[in-house]
């Protein structure tokens, strides 16, 4: 069987990749880092405002009567 | 056998080295930072400012039809926004897709065409029609090329864009019309399992998990990844916004659920019990985004309070592991796929 030999990187090329990849991170980081941001008490208050307010269009949240909910069995009509 | 190092080679290598270990060194400053300005603003839980929410009554979740059919396990389904219909990998329930080995699948906005995609490495869009005998295999159309398995698609708000995520580690955005790559998404270390659209309103972002333990938040148009989260012990196969877009939830295999607020810039919820130690496959909201969904690799659905975060309904009855779930658009249901070959719709 033939092995091909692989060029081997030069190490200076092998250090060059890894500091653009460190590079990245750190540009990266610099970003996420500089975001603005509120706190858990006010996010979690919009939250929660969120859901009252749309509490009573969520079918699934309110239950909806059988009849009105395409995907339950409508019960079978019998004539007395 | 390395050629020997002359005097000038040795010097740059060593420099390199310097500049490598600042730049490393820069990076852990850099994220103590980020940890040090999150917990400032973590002045309470979620679930303490949510004691006052009236707790949820008992739930009555059945199964209301089971779709058979798949001589497979469905790995996938998607709802199509106007009409009951649903696509589901290998079939669509009107019509058969020609497809075997895919992992991911989306419905087009209009209801008129389906993407799918997986082991072939690309997604391709289908146009969907009623009659049954037109060879749909020949009307394929080949979108994305990723140099791995795709893992999910999504049509953007029209017809004429997929976003879509594979085991290459990146995230895409093709133009459906001439396959064009018009932007694609790198940061992510491992295979990327999962991504969801932000509600339109809330302008132009997405949200990805991958098998690197990372959520990350991208901006459509520049491609720049603003957000990124790292609190899950595993993969994260399922991320979905909540419907104010203001924050996101995630299922992983390290067997939780969580939730992470945008604005905030952190985890704000996780949704866990000891006995539950199986992975979660696929989360979704109910539309006021009080509940969420789970999917279990233990066969179940478990339904939490998002807000108080405590489990309230367990549902059995796939018979194998649930590996997708969808809330129906209007919200009056929702469907799972399982490896047991069968589709549930419950409600």
């Amino acid at each position: 069987m033939n092995c091909v030999a692989l060029p081997r990187m030069s190490s200076k090329t092998h250090s060059s990749n890894n500091i653009a990849h460190a590079r990245r991170t750190v540009q990266q980081l610099k970003i996420e880092a500089s975001i603005e941001r509120i706190k858990v008490s006010k996010a979690s208050a919009d939250l929660m405002n969120y859901c009252s307010e749309h509490a009573r269009n969520d079918p699934l949240l309110m239950g909806i009567p059988t009849s009105d909910n395409p995907f339950k069995d409508k019960k079978p009509c019998t004539i007395l | 056998m390395r050629s020997p190092l002359t005097p000038e080679m040795a010097t740059q290598e060593v420099q390199l080295n310097e500049t490598l270990a600042h730049l490393k060194t820069e990076s852990e400053t850099l994220k103590t930072k980020l940890e040090e300005e999150r917990a400032k603003l973590h002045d309470v839980e979620l679930h303490q400012v949510a004691e006052k929410v009236e707790g949820l009554g008992q739930f009555v979740m059945k199964t209301r039809r089971t779709l058979k059919g798949h001589g497979n396990k469905v790995l996938c389904m998607d709802w199509c926004k106007d009409k009951r219909r649903i696509v589901s990998s290998s079939q669509e329930h009107a019509v058969t897709m020609p497809c075997t080995w895919v992992m991911a699948c989306a419905y087009a906005p209009s209801g008129c065409a389906v993407a799918c995609g997986g082991l072939d490495n690309k997604c391709s869009v289908y146009p969907l029609s009623l009659d049954k005998n037109e060879n749909l295999a020949a009307k394929k159309k080949s979108v994305a090329m990723h140099t791995n398995y795709l893992s999910a698609c999504s049509f953007t708000n029209s017809d004429m864009q997929i976003l879509t995520s594979s085991g290459d580690g990146t995230c895409a955005l093709w133009d459906v019309e001439s396959g064009q790559l018009l932007q694609s998404f790198h940061g992510h270390a491992a295979d990327v399992l999962c991504l969801d659209l932000a509600p339109s309103e809330t302008g132009n972002t997405f949200v990805s998990g991958g098998c690197d333990k990372k959520a990350n938040v991208w901006d459509m148009r520049s491609g720049q990844c603003i957000q990124s989260f790292e609190t899950h012990e595993s993969d994260i196969n399922s991320v979905r916004y909540y419907p104010s877009g203001d924050a996101f939830a995630s299922g992983s295999d390290d067997a939780t659920c969580r939730l992470y607020d945008l604005r905030a810039d952190r985890e704000v919820a996780i949704y866990s019990k000891e006995s539950i130690i199986f992975g979660v496959s696929s989360v979704d909201f109910s539309l006021s985004g009080r509940l969420l969904f789970g999917g279990y690799n233990d066969y179940t659905i478990n339904v939490w309070d998002v807000l108080k975060g405590t489990r309230v309904s367990i549902l059995f009855g796939h018979e194998n592991r649930v590996s997708t779930l969808r809330v129906s658009p209007d919200g009056t249901a929702f469907c799972t796929g399982s490896w047991d070959h069968t589709l549930r719709i419950w409600a």
